[in-house]
């Protein structure tokens, strides 16, 4: 893949990675239901035209006929919205991709309220959960570029079902060229790490007071949350508030090893996600939480509702999820 | 002597219908033992599963279910699993003792078929409307591999109100399938009534002909019909075909055929008996 050092929205990186890929592995295919030019498959179609299927506008049909291509040992990579591959087409990634366990790959471009103007017919806020409660599927939220490219590699190498969700915009490089991606890992992302281990914070970090927890706030985002959790760390902890960010790409399996530990060393937990906050990351934490290490958790994301047409921006801002956003909620919660 | 043509297809004839008959009593007694299930769209596909199976069409080897280069049979209206299964464990993919465990916890034989649990079983089916879609992808790759395997699909006459499998015979068309053959199990009957009164998918015939599909009919009941039909489909170059077989929903036992009652109810012992014992009494 090509430096990345400017703004870059998820989807080009896939493009480019098909390609990659498609270079290195005859069995990847590619399908698209009559979106490759959005979801950038049509990179993938110019470099191999007979390993590309543009089925039309017919998004079951175009799981069927990928379970079909991986019964038969082919790896193939089926791209539509994410509220399409996730909604129109759910029974078919059940039945036909999940329940036999196909190798297939399903990498949604346009999810969240990010897409823009197109409104809530376009926007994917409920994609996370529809597919994480299908047993067995991975599902992926890469915050930029660099992590879309290792997330697409991973699924590539992975055998079995995986939903990878991407976004319409540009986004700004957050990752740094050494990160690496593994199916079930989080990453700290804040406080910044030269080994990348939460064990080495930890470690680090002097504990004056036992009773104090090292942190106060943790936040735990994913995909176009990550920059502005990011942006709220480094805010709060200029105001004295210490912060924790994981980058928790991979929704599922989730890293339950990073958030034992995180858990334990934080005060609350804070969830950002471009979704729905029942059923996405948010659920996922608190479900592991209340498991391992109960502890009050604040989900952050769209309260429940359809979204609507404006501006990539106007609707981030509208719906919350900004970085004044985030902070502001930290700190309410920490005075009570 | 070698056999003439006539002895040798006589001969397999012979076998399909044997096999059928076995088929049929397997699947009175395994959905009677389970208590549910459905006898009535089994009973209707039996001969052509049958044909399929035994009667040297499918290039199958129950030893290595997944060979790279067999024939693939998908078994679209999922629904019809206890002659699957049935013919499975006649062709010797898994042990006949194994049948008695339909739908039973924790059985390879679940009420649908699942490809992870039972060898032979291609795909996992029961929502109805998507073998075609998955019957479409393996073609594909077949092309791609230049295989000469083949892809066989089992529809029922009512799951063709599903919209995917139209979607996916627009795309069995589009990418000039002739390894894909899809077969109607056009018993006429679904849960709830005849299909003509409930949703009519009528004229089948003139519907994949739009699709641009080559389409033959059969009479589904009858072996050398059924294998002529098939051997058609066989030379077909450039397009896929369908066999529109037509078929009595309950065939073989007098008291459920035509009756949609028969759909997804299992007989009762007694029941069950009686079956059996008019399809043992009746000739080959």
């Amino acid at each position: 893949m090509s430096e990345v050092s400017e703004m870059k929205a998820t989807r080009d990186a896939y493009g480019e990675t098909l390609v990659e890929l498609g270079k290195e592995n005859p069995d990847i295919c590619v399908l698209d239901a009559d979106l490759s030019s959005s979801t950038k498959t049509s990179e993938f179609a110019r470099a191999f035209p007979e390993r590309f299927f543009n089925v039309g506008i017919a998004e079951a049909n175009m799981m069927g006929i990928a379970a079909g291509l991986a019964r038969s040992g082919k790896i193939p990579f089926v791209s539509t919205f994410a509220v399409f591959a996730s909604g129109r087409a759910y029974d078919q990634v059940r039945q036909s991709i999940a329940y036999p366990g196909f190798n297939v790959k399903i990498v949604a471009s346009h999810g969240g309220l990010t897409v823009g103007p197109d409104g809530a017919s376009h926007q994917a806020l409920e994609d996370i959960a529809l597919m994480r409660v299908i047993p067995g599927m991975v599902v992926i939220v890469p915050c930029d570029a660099r992590e879309t490219h290792l997330a697409v590699r991973a699924a590539a190498a992975y055998e079995g079902p995986v939903y990878i969700r991407l976004g319409r915009e540009k986004v700004s490089p957050i990752l740094k060229p050494n990160h690496s991606f593994e199916i079930g890992k989080g990453t700290v992302l804040w406080p910044q790490l030269s080994e990348g281990s939460i064990d080495d914070l930890i470690e680090r970090k002097p504990r004056s007071n036992p009773d104090k927890a090292l942190f106060d706030v943790c936040f735990v985002a994913c995909g176009v949350t990550v920059l502005p959790a990011l942006q709220a760390a480094q805010t709060l902890e200029d105001e004295g508030i210490s912060c924790l960010l994981i980058d928790m790409a991979c929704v599922k399996p989730i890293d339950v090893e990073l958030l034992r530990k995180a858990a334990a060393c934080s005060r609350m937990i804070i969830t950002c996600e471009e979704h729905n906050i029942i059923g996405g990351l948010g659920s996922a934490v608190c479900e592991t939480l209340s498991r391992i290490h109960p502890m009050p958790v604040m989900r952050l994301g769209v309260n429940d509702e359809f979204g609507q047409s404006g501006s990539a921006k106007e609707l981030m801002q509208a719906y919350g999820l900004t970085a004044e956003k985030f902070c502001e909620e930290a700190r309410a919660f920490l005075r009570t | 002597m070698q056999e003439s043509p006539t002895e040798s297809t006589e001969k397999i004839v012979r076998l399909v219908k044997e096999k059928a008959r076995e088929i049929r009593v397997n699947v009175i007694q395994m959905t009677s033992k389970a208590g549910s299930g459905h006898p009535g769209g089994s009973l209707s596909s039996a001969d052509i599963l049958s044909t399929l199976y035994f009667g040297g069409v499918l290039n199958v080897k129950p030893d290595e279910p997944l060979w790279p280069d067999r024939d693939r049979f998908i078994l679209s209206k999922g629904h019809a699993a206890p002659a699957l299964y049935a013919v499975l464990a006649e062709k010797g993919f898994f042990s006949k003792d194994l049948l008695p465990t339909l739908r039973q916890l924790g059985s390879p034989l679940q009420g649908h078929p699942d490809c992870r649990k039972v060898p032979g079983v291609e795909v996992s089916t029961g929502s109805l409307g998507q073998g075609l879609s998955m019957g479409v992808g393996m073609a594909l790759s077949g092309k791609l591999d230049s295989k000469e395997y083949r892809v066989w699909v089992l529809l029922g006459d009512g799951e063709c109100q599903e919209g995917q499998v139209w979607e996916a015979a627009m795309a069995g068309h589009h990418y000039g399938l002739d390894n894909l053959v899809a077969i109607v199990d056009h018993n006429h009957l679904q849960i709830d009534g005849r299909i003509e009164d409930v949703m009519c998918p009528e004229p089948l015939s003139e519907k994949f002909e739009a699709f641009g599909w080559n389409v033959l009919s059969a009479d589904g009941h009858n072996p050398i019909d059924l294998l002529n039909a098939f051997g058609k489909a066989r030379m077909t170059k450039g397009r896929p075909s369908v066999v529109i077989a037509e078929t009595v929903k309950g065939k073989g036992v007098s008291f459920m055929e035509n009756k949609k009652e028969w759909h997804g109810k299992a007989p009762s012992p007694q029941e069950a008996a009686k079956a059996i014992e008019e399809l043992m009494s009746r000739e080959i």
